[in-house]
């Protein structure tokens, strides 16, 4: 990768300088926006913008644990997206291990059946879902509407057929001479599995658990007519920064960065095998 | 890809099991019932989650399902092919409103993706030879992608604001480039505001893609290439884009079909009742069936946007597929 | 061999587990029984300046009704933006709270559903009868003819809201009470980065509230007497374009409140943005935005003749909270005692203070705390000039498609396109149509 079959021109790498300048001046411009917005007293958010702070404050950070239950929110959506990406992946490895390795009826039917799920308008089974949830509910008193359980049912579901779909392709290109080779040695197939297969797969199986985290961690439209007040989730939660007297938007901001920035780390820590995960499985 | 275990591999398999003769049946069943079993927890969800309930919203819009039928479903009358009928008589207001809505957001989607694609693909290509802050970035870049949607978006709308917003700050005040402080969020500007968010948010998501798919690409071809004189151009003409094909094939789908069912985006930005110009499909349903409290009309157009993106979908596959095995040959 | 087996048996566990997981929270409901006698669920509104602030107000007085009664409230405090989804929600599942708040607007709406428990004379007496209610307040809880599905908490009504010291900096003497002179006054105004008045035009419900005003003021409704909608009646159509012309053509409103619906309009009256604003019950809200009580006047909304009265005479809407009973409760006599304990005289001078809104009942509203200045000019609206929302089961449809056409409207105005009688009359065909037909 380091070295160069021919040096660049040096049109080339002034064109590369201008538009990775402009790009990363588009990136970062939200960016720049929420951490300054985040350190202005209110007065500076209600009224023109303006680049730079009047005065700088960490009032707004104190503010908005207060202002809403935000400590609340996150446990919540920590808890949520936590379970349903764990349930994810697990899920996902065992159907991926299936379609990969064996040969059986349904195969086709089952892996187009789980990819024409992306196509469905969340908007066609929201009523439908809650319906179900709730007839579950009455039937065997296990609460699902209004739960943490419901919504981890529910986003765990969603990243799934995406996290089979990538695993498949990450499983297909580990070699099968290795789970034989563990399977003469005496485990089984699903010996194969955990000793040979998941050991070699941990790039995609890290990409898969992080577009789960991501998915869970951003849904809207569910968790706002999922969820109650005690059981809210962020995303839902930050609208209380809307209240009837004034947009707070310096909370607001401060409250965005406050979430987006376990997730923002965790993802650049992990973006090492997210390239690898992707390279392998989605991209083979 | 999903379904090319060679037979030969199967066949090796199942072997071990044979070898055991049929002394062992019970093992040979748990080894037939195996990847049943590891699909089971897959399709459960599967069916729970996505399957019935599309069967019932099917089903619902068949259905007259007004508020005053809300207390059981299942007792609203039928209608029969009524709910279409409306949502597609397009010389009437709620078609024709479908209509626009649909045009809108096929021209969006096809927009943003494009654009997406473009600047994810360009910023993998000139991100691929190493200097100095490349890392630092790469990580920059995926920023956006990382943020949860809702406060990416928000903070959008606080740039957009007509009064207090950066956006015109920068385009009015500074500037100078507009005669008068535009709207960005209501109005025909809104179309605009969509496209920016939208494509800041999804183009990272190319950029990871493509970058992955750089990587798989061996040096040798481009220093073959590189001896028979061709230069950067034309080796990524000749090279690298037929060799992203397959990686290109699954991102424009994917990209595709993510941004045509967005909700996140325009519902945070825009709120229950988008501007016309900016009506994605997504947001019209959800303003039919849950708004208007109309759910028959709402799971009718539901259905015929699936049946829509079904069709998309596997044409697209279809002439793809095709172009490509033509191409390998 | 036996990790296959032993994996196998976990998968399927995991499945069934999953199936399973329950993390608590809401209550099962069967259907209006008096099952769990010792707790209620309760989903207010948000009355106060936020959640937060309304669980503050709120909690007290339930601790008084569980001494009283031994019965536990659980509140939850509803953001207004998922109030109507969550009880929609609740309506389709038979799944929701015992007792909850909605507005009043919806009474007819959330009727038609049956959701909601009938206020039979029975069930009244039960409470302390339906003559202790004010008639106007009553006459939002439901389609007439039938039992009510509500009963009144809080009421509201618009009025006009004046900042004292740019009246007297522009030498206006006394508050405009006809619309030419309101226009006459917002002119003076609407100069230097000021402006005459603020208004919400991407919120949906203001835009109602002031367009059945407006239109009522020609002399027109929405709905024709037996129920249809009839939004492009010639004088509709006028009353509508009216409001929206205060931006487009007597350019009193700044263009950027088109796009205005979180309450920007009361934060830029507080401020001496704006000289005006046409707002309910705004007390509490300006207060807690630090603009005193004497900076402020409050008149009557203009009428055309200058005295309110009914027919063309209006100027407001009934606007208001109504408690409603959860046909499903699982402790129907409890949710009784407690809308009881809620109406009561002394609770309804606690709560209704606390909201800057008027008591809907005429035993708390007698109470001096309301005689003032401020009140005198809500209670004198609510008794003779305020209209009730239209009590059809489509209400909901139609603050929502009319509102849009509003909110479309003003888009317009503040680009800069003309707004005339065709282009209103258009707006309104499109909301029209939208409504589900018979």
């Amino acid at each position: 990768m380091s070295s160069s079959p021919m040096a660049p021109p040096r049109s080339f790498r002034w064109s590369r300088r201008i538009f990775l300048t402009l790009l990363t001046g588009f990136v970062l411009l939200p960016v720049y926006v929420m951490v300054s917005s985040s350190l202005k007293p209110l007065a500076d958010v209600t009224g023109r913008f303006r680049w730079l702070p009047s005065e700088l404050t960490i009032r707004p950070y104190i503010d908005i644990w207060s202002t809403v239950p935000l400590a609340r929110y996150f446990v919540n959506s920590l808890v949520v997206a936590g379970a349903a990406t764990v349930f994810s992946v697990v899920i996902a490895v065992f159907a991926a291990y299936a379609v990969s390795r064996y040969e059986f009826r349904g195969k086709r039917v089952f892996t187009v059946t789980v990819l024409s799920t992306q196509m469905f308008p969340g908007i066609l089974f929201l009523l439908p879902l809650f319906l179900i949830y709730v007839n579950i509910g009455n039937a065997t008193g296990i609460a699902l509407f209004g739960s943490r359980g419901g919504l981890i049912l529910t986003y765990l579901t969603f990243s799934l057929p995406f996290s089979i779909w990538m695993l498949i392709g990450y499983f297909d290109s580990v070699p099968r001479d290795l789970d034989e080779a563990a399977t003469v040695d005496g485990c089984g197939p699903l010996g194969a599995l955990f000793r040979v297969v998941v050991p070699a797969a941990v790039p995609g199986i890290v990409a898969v658990a992080v577009y789960a985290f991501m998915t869970a961690w951003g849904e809207v439209l569910f968790a706002s007519v999922m969820t109650n007040d005690t059981t809210r989730t962020l995303a839902v939660g930050l609208q209380g920064y809307s209240t009837l007297n004034d947009v707070y938007w310096n909370q607001i901001m401060a409250a965005s960065l406050v979430v987006s920035l376990p997730v923002v780390a965790g993802f650049l820590l992990l973006q090492r095998y997210l390239v690898a995960g992707l390279t392998a499985g989605a991209v083979k | 890809m999903t379904t090319t275990v060679p037979d030969e591999a199967a066949e090796r398999h199942t072997s071990p099991g044979t070898a055991d003769g049929p002394r062992r049946r019970p093992g040979r069943i748990r080894r037939i019932g195996l990847p049943y079993l590891l699909l089971l927890p897959a399709l459960l969800l599967e069916l729970l989650v996505h399957l019935v309930p599309m069967v019932i919203g099917i089903v619902m819009s068949f259905k007259t399902l007004t508020q005053f039928y809300l207390r059981d479903w299942t007792t609203a009358p039928w209608s029969a092919f009524d709910n279409y009928r409306t949502a597609v008589d397009f010389n009437a207001p709620v078609g024709e409103a479908l209509l626009k809505s649909f045009t809108v957001t096929l021209t969006f989607t096809l927009l943003s993706v494009g654009l997406c694609w473009l600047i994810g693909t360009t910023a993998a290509l000139y991100m691929q030879e190493n200097f100095r802050g490349r890392g630092v970035l790469r990580a920059l870049f995926l920023v956006p992608y990382a943020l949860p949607v809702y406060t990416a978006v928000i903070t959008w709308v606080f740039m957009f604001q007509r009064d207090n917003g950066l956006v015109n700050k920068v385009l009015y005040d500074q500037l100078g480039l507009t005669d008068k402080p535009l709207f960005w969020l209501i109005g025909d500007n809104s179309f605009y505001a969509l496209l920016t968010v939208s494509v800041w948010k999804g183009w990272p998501f190319a950029f990871l893609i493509v970058m992955a798919g750089l990587q798989n690409i061996p040096r040798e071809l481009y220093e073959a290439a590189a001896l028979d004189g061709a230069g950067m151009l034309q080796q990524v003409r000749r090279i690298t884009l037929p060799s992203l094909r397959p990686v290109n094939q699954v991102l424009v789908l994917v990209l595709f079909l993510w941004t045509f069912n967005d909700f996140n985006t325009p519902y945070v930005l825009f709120g229950k009742s988008a501007p016309e110009a900016a009506n994605l499909i997504s947001i019209h349903i959800y303003q039919a069936s849950f708004v208007t409290w109309n759910f028959g009309t709402g799971s009718a157009m539901s259905v015929l946007l699936l049946l829509f993106l079904l069709v998309v979908t596997g044409g697209y596959l279809w002439f793809t597929s095709r172009g490509r095995r033509t191409a390998d040959v | 061999m036996r990790t296959e087996r032993t994996a196998a048996v976990a998968a399927v566990t995991m499945s069934l587990a999953l199936a399973a997981t329950a993390c608590g929270g809401g209550s099962s409901t069967g259907g209006g029984s008096d099952d769990s006698p010792k707790t209620l669920t309760y989903w207010a509104s948000n009355q106060g300046a936020s959640v937060e602030v309304d669980k503050k107000v709120l909690q007290p007085e339930l601790d008084k009704f569980e001494k009283q009664t031994g019965i536990k409230v659980k509140v939850e405090v509803v953001p207004w933006s998922d109030l109507l989804n969550r009880i929609l929600t609740a309506t389709t599942s038979g799944q929701g709270p015992d007792v909850l708040n909605i507005g009043n607007t919806w009474s007819a709406s959330l009727q038609a559903t049956g959701a909601l428990l009938p206020w039979t004379a029975e069930n009244f007496g039960r409470i302390g009868g339906k003559d202790r209610f004010v008639d106007s307040a009553l006459g939002s809880t439901g389609a007439e003819g039938k039992d009510p599905a509500a009963v009144p908490l809080y009421s509201m009504a618009y009025a006009l809201y004046y900042n004292k010291k740019m009246f007297a900096d522009a030498g206006i003497s006394k508050p405009p009470a006809t619309w030419d002179e309101f226009r006459a006054a917002g002119k003076k105004f609407s100069k230097g980065g000021k402006w005459g008045l603020g208004v919400e035009g991407s919120n949906l419900s203001e835009n109602i509230h002031h367009a059945v005003v407006f239109a009522k003021q020609q002399g027109a409704e929405f709905f024709t007497p037996d129920g249809r909608p009839d939004y492009t009646n010639p004088k509709a159509v006028t009353g509508v374009k009216q409001f929206v012309d205060l931006m487009a053509k007597d350019k009193i409103i700044a263009p950027g409140n088109a796009e205005y619906a979180q309450n920007q309009s009361v934060s830029d009256f507080a401020k001496g943005r704006t000289a005006m604003l046409l707002w309910q019950s705004a007390s509490a809200n300006l207060t807690s935005q630090g603009m005193s009580e004497d900076a402020y006047g409050i008149a009557p909304v203009p009428v055309q003749s200058g005295t309110p009265g009914t027919g063309t005479g209006v100027n407001s809407m009934v606007m208001g909270i109504n408690m409603a009973v959860f046909k499903n409760t699982d402790n129907l006599d409890g949710a009784t005692k407690f809308v009881k304990f809620m109406t009561s005289d002394g609770e309804q001078k606690i709560l209704n203070q606390a909201y800057s809104s008027i008591p809907p009942v005429k035993g708390a509203q007698a109470d001096p705390a309301f005689n003032t200045p401020a009140n005198a000019v809500l209670k004198d609206t609510l008794a003779k000039s305020a209209i009730a929302a239209p009590q059809v089961a489509e209400e909901s449809q139609f603050e929502t498609t009319v509102g849009t056409a509003v909110k479309s409207l003003f888009a317009d105005a503040a680009a800069g396109r003309p707004v005339t009688e065709a282009s209103v009359k258009a707006a309104l065909d499109k909301a029209q149509q939208q409504m589900p037909t018979k």
